[in-house]
Parts: structure tokens; sequence; C-alpha cells
């Protein structure tokens, strides 16, 4: 695959999907293309997270870990972004992704990120439209279940 | 050392001075027939009557012509001895002056040598080097001409003197009248120059220490924006010279008007006197004449002392104000360090070490050692812990008479250590300091430093290289430096515990293990490359790791992990010009940075259909970059990792798209071909993903790389170590060619997992010795400053330890360590040390395996506890 087609992938991402075409290319130019071998993990609870991954083809298992031990709460799969959390505040990673088959990803470093973010304010206010989006929805779920609960 | 510049000359130089004196005079008659021979050229041979010849010289005859012949050939022979003769004394000159200049820096820097500690707090390095290097340099000029030269023209000035009186003495005495008030008026005033001259001196040297000051604390110059404080002290001390030459020339220049005109005072009296007395008749103008031009010649050897005098006074005072630095109290008898004992007993562990009433004073207000009583075996080991400040720092350098102590004294078996030879000190002790200081030179070299006192063996040399080394001691015994010669072999083998050069890496790669420092002089070798023919066994199981290392990969299926050097094949992982030169520069003709801008490359180029191809390449990725970069901040770190084109060029390179786009490639100049050129040769294609490598440019790029190698050329031959499979590549560190190709882009763990199997590779060969003493070879840079500050201290212990002193001293030799690593290495070192350790440390809790801890504060010992339990 090359930079035109992961230009492509990263203008699929809500994060990203509103961003200037060339900046979305300095960001992919900046990134780095990292295979992960059936078996590998990814990043670790707890671990400090230094950057992002978007997801270009394989599967990636998340994992929390519980007093009971580890509970697989999700899958992920192409086009999807893993731990951009991490890339926006200091915080270590909030659950752990294993890639029991191989998995390819686009790698951004934080600082890379950040950087684009502080050039670019209209990249600032969309990533702020985003997060405002998902506080919102989970707010939504909030109430919902805080609903449920007192019915 | 001899207080005045005369002193010196004369008790180092008599015998060849008063040869210097003997040719002068010597050379002075043939001077003097020189114009005579032109007056009788002139007058009889040229001017002279036929009648006065044949002449008659020494029973031959001669005429006219012959005669004429004779004296022009006499003539040109006197000008060949003259010019002999000047040229002789010069050398004769020049070699003393040479040789006298180099027998005092050596002595200075020798003097050095002895300095005590204290001293290096109150004179900088920046005044004591141009005081070897600079401030004596006009001594050697002087000293050739300090005793021939004054002494030649005082005693031509006393042979006019007495050729004139006994032809008049009126005459005589009026000549020299003004000589006297010359002599009174002219060395007055050149004291005032001479008081200026020290104060020059002075001067400058302040400037050169302010210049080391600013060196030796850039970085707080930069952090605290303190430039301009610095620049304008520092045009101060500038001004301040100034204002001291400036005087000191309208000095100097008033002294030679006074003098210039006082030397035409006399022909003044000589004229108005002797004019008036002519007219008068007392006087005949002949005897007139006779006196004035007795006066030009005695003016000429006078005027040549006057300088002479000045010269003098000068080299006099640079000699008295270098002498006074380099007479501080207290420093080391010169016996001490160059005396070699008749012999250098081991102290017994037996032996009582006493400090006793011991005193340390640094200045009135500062006294870190005060009555300090403690008393140990040799052999015993010591934790000395306290307060910084509490005399726990000062006490291990006394003991290492490093200080030396203002009252008490300290005593081995009753003895005076003050009085002890540094043979014995230096090679029975080991100290070791908080500032672990490397040199500029190899690990190994370092570690050896402690074993280097006297030259033990001669090198192998050959017949012209054993004459030149004889040739250059001879000359080292002329102006009294030493006569050991550098490049011997200094290593005192015996007392590493080593048989000679062949088992020293041995030893001391054990002594490494002791403080730890294996591993990190592994990896140094590993990244540094090494000489095949010096270590051949390393060179060829390197090429066997290699095999096995491809055998590891294909069997846990990470193949994928090292893109191996194929010569058929372009590799994805390295850059184009990589792929085309497909080995390592060894030195000078190539850059890898500007390779398309060499013509050879060119060529191969366009002869394999690349070159068009590769501007092409060169235009996409210089418009991506273009396009990525035209609005990021010029000073953004993305600039420097990822763009292919410096901020500062993007604007050539827009200019140079929209050129291309006009006109392709026939549009530009040679230089911006080039410019387009350099952006294919660092692209990596697994790496930058921009898709423009083609396949078939990857074809063409194998074709080409093997046309390169078969026709390059004479000038560069050479310059280019190949990569071939089935041989070590020398320019190419120990790491790469175990490789033999490129770790993977963008594989996660890749790098970590290659390192793991290549370190399981290294241990089924048995190849980590070799690659611990390749790391011997490591250069460590100015001050060790490519290593880090543990691995400096874990050198300096080593180096002590390699010493197998009778007694090791550590003052806060570990504090640049992590709590972890020091408590580790505490263990370690007492196991490894084979006689007494004292040590103080920082931490109270590691003096668990010390036989005796003496607590230290307030200058004394305060407490200190056995620990029977500990003692064999």
């Amino acid at each position: 695959m090359s930079l035109a087609e992961e230009v492509d992938l990263l203008r699929g991402i809500a994060l990203f999907e509103r961003m200037e075409p060339s900046k979305l290319k300095l960001l992919a130019m900046t990134s780095d293309r990292v295979n992960f071998r059936a078996g590998a993990v990814m990043m670790k609870q707890g671990d400090n997270g230094d950057a992002a991954y978007v997801i270009i083809s394989g599967k990636g298992e998340v994992y929390i870990d519980t007093p009971g031990g580890e509970i697989k709460v999700a899958e992920m799969g192409p086009g999807q972004v893993v731990g951009e959390i991490a890339i926006m505040i200091d915080t270590p990673r909030t659950a752990t992704v294993k890639t029991p088959e191989g998995l390819t990803a686009l790698k951004i470093p934080k600082e890379n990120f950040l950087r684009l973010l502080s050039s670019s304010p209209q990249i600032a206010l969309e990533i702020i439209r985003v997060l405002a989006a998902r506080l919102e929805n989970t707010n939504a779920q909030l109430r919902a279940a805080v609903a449920k609960q007192s019915a | 050392m001899d207080r005045t510049i005369y002193g010196y000359i004369l008790r180092h130089s008599k015998k060849q001075q008063v040869v210097l004196l003997f040719i002068t005079c010597a050379a002075f008659p043939f001077i003097y027939l020189q114009p005579e021979i032109v007056k009788r050229i002139i007058n009889k041979a040229i001017g002279g009557k036929v009648s006065d010849f044949p002449k008659d010289i020494f029973g031959f005859e001669f005429e006219q012509i012959p005669y004429l012949v004779l004296m022009c050939f006499a003539f040109l022979g006197i000008v060949l001895i003259n010019g002999g003769f000047k040229y002789y004394i010069n050398l004769l000159k020049g070699r003393l002056g040479e040789r006298m200049l180099r027998r005092l820096r050596y002595m200075l820097y020798g003097r050095v040598l002895r300095f005590p500690q204290s001293h290096f707090k109150r004179v900088s390095q920046g005044e004591i080097i141009p005081m070897i290097t600079q401030e004596v340099e006009p001594l050697g000029g002087f000293i050739g001409d300090a005793v021939a030269q004054p002494l030649f023209q005082a005693g031509m000035l006393v042979t006019f003197l007495i050729f004139i009186m006994v032809q008049d003495v009126y005459m005589g005495l009026t000549a020299i009248a003004m000589f006297p008030i010359q002599g009174m008026i002219i060395p007055r005033m050149q004291k005032k120059v001479n008081a200026l001259g020290k104060l020059r001196v002075r001067a400058v040297r302040r400037v050169s220490e302010r210049i080391s000051e600013s060196i030796n604390g850039i970085q707080e110059v930069h952090a605290n924006d303190s430039s301009n404080l610095m620049r304008s002290e520092f045009a101060g001390h500038l001004g301040r010279i100034y204002d001291i030459r400036f005087e000191i020339f309208q000095r100097k220049f008033m002294i030679k008007f006074l003098n210039n005109f006082l030397s035409q005072f006399t022909p003044f009296i000589f004229y108005l006197l002797g004019g008036y007395l002519a007219i008068k008749g007392d006087l005949t103008i002949g005897a007139l004449i006779g006196v004035i031009s007795a006066h030009k010649d005695m003016n000429a050897p006078w005027k040549e002392l006057l300088t002479f005098y000045q010269q003098y006074m000068d080299v006099k005072i640079k000699y008295e104000q270098v002498i006074e630095q380099f007479d501080p109290p207290g420093m080391l008898d010169e016996k001490l360090q160059l005396d070699e004992p008749a012999s250098i007993p081991a102290i017994p562990k037996t032996a009582a070490v006493a400090a006793q009433s011991l005193t340390f004073q640094e200045d009135e207000t500062t006294i870190p050692i005060q009555n300090f009583n403690l008393t140990f075996q040799a052999g015993e080991r010591v934790a000395l812990i306290g307060a910084s400040g509490g005399g726990k720092d000062e006490f291990p350098m006394l003991l290492s008479r490093l200080l030396a102590p203002t009252s008490g004294r300290i005593a081995i078996d009753n003895q005076d250590i003050k009085d002890w030879s540094e043979a014995v000190l230096g090679r029975r002790f080991a100290y070791v300091g908080p500032n672990a200081y490397l040199f500029s030179d190899s690990v190994r070299a370092n570690l050896l430093f402690g074993l280097k006192h006297r030259p033990v063996m001669e090198r192998d040399r050959d017949e012209a290289a054993k004459k030149a080394r004889a040739a250059a001691l001879e000359e080292n015994s002329r102006a009294g430096n030493t006569i050991e010669d550098f490049d011997d072999d200094w290593v005192d083998y015996g007392a590493l515990g080593a048989d000679g050069p062949a088992d020293a890496d041995e030893k001391l790669i054990d002594v490494l293990g002791h403080v730890e420092l294996t591993r990190d002089v592994y990896a140094l070798g590993l990244r540094g490359s090494i000489d095949p023919k010096a270590r051949p066994r390393l060179a060829e199981l390197a090429l066997e790791a290699r095999q096995q290392l491809g055998v590891r990969l294909d069997a846990e299926n990470l193949r994928d992990l090292v893109e191996p050097y194929d010569p058929a094949q372009y590799n994805s992982n390295a850059s184009l010009a990589e792929n085309l030169l497909f080995g390592t520069i060894v030195a000078g003709g190539l850059d890898l940075e500007t390779l398309g801008d060499h013509p050879y490359v060119r060529t191969v180029l366009s002869e394999g259909g690349l070159l068009d191809d590769l501007l092409n390449v060169g235009k996409e990725a210089a418009a991506l970059m273009v396009e990525l970069f035209a609005d990021v901040e010029p000073g953004d770190p993305l600039f420097e990792q990822y763009s292919f084109i410096k901020a500062d060029a993007l604007p050539d390179y827009q200019i140079i798209l929209t050129k291309f786009a006009r006109g392709a490639a026939e549009a530009l100049t040679d230089a911006e071909r080039g410019m387009l050129l350099a952006m294919p040769f660092k692209l990596v294609t697994a790496r930058h993903r921009l898709g423009l490598i083609t396949d078939e440019i990857r074809d063409r790029v194998v074709a080409a790389r093997s046309r390169f190698r078969e026709n390059l050329p004479e000038d560069l031959s050479g310059a280019i170590e190949f990569f071939d499979p089935e041989s070590y590549n020398a320019a190419a560190s120990v790491q790469d060619n175990i490789l033999f190709g490129k770790i993977a882009y963008g594989e996660a763990e890749g790098p970590e997992t290659v390192g793991r199997l290549l370190d399981e590779v290294v241990g089924e060969l048995k190849l980590e010795h070799d690659i611990v003493a390749a790391g011997l070879d490591f250069e460590v840079g100015i001050g060790g400053s490519r290593l880090g500050g543990m691995q400096r201290q874990k050198i300096a212990i080593a180096r002590a330890l390699a010493k197998r002193p009778d007694l090791l001293i550590l003052n806060g030799a570990t504090d640049a360590m992590d709590t972890r690593t020091r408590a580790k290495l505490v263990d370690s070192i007492l196991a490894a040390a084979p006689g007494g350790v004292v040590w103080a440390m920082g931490d109270t809790e590691q003096t668990g395996p010390f036989d005796r801890v003496a607590e230290v504060g307030g200058g004394r010992v305060l407490n200190v506890t056995e620990n029977d339990g500990n003692r064999e």
C-alpha cells in the first residue's frame, strides 16, 4: 500500500475526515507502517502510550484487566483507531490489545500528532467537535443507564 | 630554578655561548676585509696607473688585468666566507635557542606536574597554557644572541674608541660625549616601559583565562542569555590591553626619538665646533672628517647595544613573570617523581596505617581536617562515612598524598608517607576520586594508564627506525628532556598479573567484569569496526555468525525482520544510494548525501538509462515535499526528521520545479539536477512508501550496481568497501557484518528480536570475548565525553583495580551511579580488590561488608565500629 492509499484510509476516520488533504498527507508521511505478528501484543494496559494506531488490515482483540482476570471486551478491524486517547493526554493505556492473527497498522506518534494540532487550529477544532460528540454520546448512555437503574 | 634569565642561560649553555662568541670574533676580520678589497679593486686595479704594475704578491708578479681578476675573485671568496660565517652562526644560534626553549618548556611542564593541588585553585588553565606555549617563545630568539651579541658589539666599540684615542684623545672624548647621557636616560625611561610590559603580560593572561572560562561555562552563557555580558567583560579586558600597549608604544617611540636625537647631537657639535675651528685654521679639515667618520663607525655598535638592551629587558620581564608563576610553595620534590627507587616493596596486610593528629588547612577559615586520628591495618576494608564537608572527602586525598597535611602525619609502619617516592604511592596505592577523568584515547589505553610508569620493553623496530629513535633521544638529552621513549611499551604487565602483551586484554576483561562494565564494552565492540588482520578470529567467526543468524531467523520464521544484502536484489529497506553503491564508504571522494553530484555516479546513471527516471522521481518527491512542508514552521522538528529538503532550501526547489514544469530536465543547470537527484538517493522504499521507485527502476539500479563496481575509476578505488556475502567488510561495524542486511522497517519489536537472536548467535560461537576485546579499542573522546558518567566512573575504578593495589582508596568514586548499581559494586569491588580498601562513601547502609567503619565529622573521626565478623 502506498502513501496515497494510507491517506484515503485516514480520511475514512471520523477524527481526521475534515482535515485538509495536504495535512492528512503530512500525517501519513510522518507515520510509520507497522506489522504485528500473530500472537503479538500491540499495547498493554497500564503502559505509557506514545502512539495511536489506525488498523490497515488484520484484527485486534481488546482486553481489560479485572480482579477476576483478563476479559475480552471488543474486537477491532481495518479503518478503526486504537489508543487515540493516549496521544492527546498523558494517561496510561486503558486496555490491552492483542493481535492473534497478525495486524498491520499505521502508527501515529504522539509528538507528530500534537505538533500537527498546534500548527493548525482547524484540525484542533475538528478534534474538539469529534470529542464533544463522543462525550455527548457517553452522557446519553449514562443517562439511559441511570434511568434504567432508578426505574 | 634560576631567578634570572642570564642565570638560566649560563647554567645550561655556557660552553655553546663561548663557542658562539669565538666564532663571531673569528668572523670579524673578514667583515672588514670586504670593503677593503672593494676599495682596492676601484682604486688600484681599475683606477691605478700603469706604472704601478706589475705588483708583487707573495712572490708572484701581476699585471693590471690579472690583478683585477685576482682581486675580483678575492672579493667573491670573501663574500662566500662572510656568508658562510653568517649562515653557520645563525644556525648555531637558532639551534641553541631552540634547545634552550625546549628545555625551558619541558622544565615548566615538569613543574606543572609537581604543583600542589591547591595551586590549581588559584591559577587557571587559561593562564598556565599560554605561559608554556607562547610567552616563552621570544626567549628562544634571544638566547642565541645573549652573550655573543653584547660582547662583540662592546668589543667593536672599544676597538674603535682606542683607535680614535690613539689618533686624538680629545676627539675621542667628544665622540663619546653623549654616551653617558644616553646611558643614564634610556634605562630610566625603559624602567617604566618594563613595568608596563609586566602589566601587559598579566592582562593578556587574564584574557586567556576569560576565554577558557567562557568555554567551560558555555552552557550557562547560553541558558542565561548572558553572552552580551560576557562580550562586554571581554571588551573591557581587551581595552585594558589596548591602553597598556598604546602607552608602551608611546614610550618606546619616545625613547627611539630621544636616542636618535642624542646620537645626532654629537655630529652637531662636530659640525659646529669643528667647523668653527677648521675655518679659524686651528683644525685641519682632514682631521675633522676623520673624527666624523670614526663617530659614525662607533655609532653602529652603540645602536646595536641599545637595541640589545631593550630586547633584553623585554625578555627578562617575560622570563621572570613566567618563573614567578611556576614556583608555588609546597611543590613536590622532583626526586620523588623522577628517581626510580631500587625496590618497591609490597605493603604487608598487617602494616599499621596511622593518621596522627592530622590537620589540613586550606586557608585561614577553611580547615577541613583537624586533629584527625585513625589507625587501621593496611589489609583492612575501611569505610569512611559522614556528611560531606566534615573531612570525609579530604582524608582519602591526604592518604594518597594528593594533598599535603598542614601538620600531623600519615605513617605506614611508622614511615611518614610524605617522604615516599611517587613510584611507591602510584604503584602500591590506587586512588579514584569523584571526577573520573579519562584521557582522549582508547578504553584499553585508559585502563592501562595506571600501569605505565617506566618503559619496560623496546618496541620492535627496523634499522632505520632504530637510528631515528637514537637520534631523537640524543637530541632529547641535549635539551635536558627525558630519554624515555613514549613509543616503547610502558605497561607493567607483572602488576596487571599478565605475562605480557598477549594476555593483557584477558586480564583487562576480567577487571571489566568486576565493575559490571563488560556488557557496555561489548556493545561498543559490536557497534565499532575492526581490522580483520588484527582480529582474524573475530572476522572469520563473524561470517559464521552471519550464516547462523540466517538459520535462526529462518527457524523462528522471522526471515522478514532482516533484509539481507543480495547482490542480485534491490534492498527495499536501504536507500537508493546504498543500493547503487552496495558497499560502505571508507574515506574521501564520496559522500552519501551528495552522491548525485559525483561525475562518475552521473555517468553510471546515464549509461544505465536511469538519469531521466531518477530526475523524474526527484521532481515528484520534491513536489510532494514542497506541498507538505510549505506551511510548516522552519524550526519545526518535523523538518529535521521527515523532510528531504531543509527549510531554507524549499524556495530553491520551488524554482527548480517551476523550471522543470516549463522545459523538463533540459531546462535545469547541472547543480539543479544534482539537487533533484539528491531526492531519490535518500528514498528508502519500505520506509517512505511514496511508490515512486518502480520495479523497473529497481531492476536497473541492480544492473547499474555491478557496472558501478566494475568500471570504478582509479581515484575511487579503495574508497568503497563493497558488500560481499562471503567476506568481512572492514569498513562496517561488527554488528552490520553479522546482520549483513538491513533491519526491516515497520516490524513491531523487530530491532529487539534481532538483537536477541544476534546475542544468542554470538554466545553460541563464543564470540563475546572477542567483541569485548574489540570494544577496548573504542576511543572515549576528550575527557571521556563519548561515554556516560557512570561508564566513566566504572572505567576509573577498573583502572585502579587493574594495577592490583595494596591499598585501594575510593573517594566518592561511585557518585554518578544509581543506588542499585552502587550497592552491587561495593560487593564486587571488595571481592576483587587484592589488598586493603579505604572507601569514603555517601550512603551509610552499605557498610556491612567492611571490617571497620569510621564516622567522620567536623574534621575528625567521631566514632569507629569494628565488624570482627567480616575478618578472615
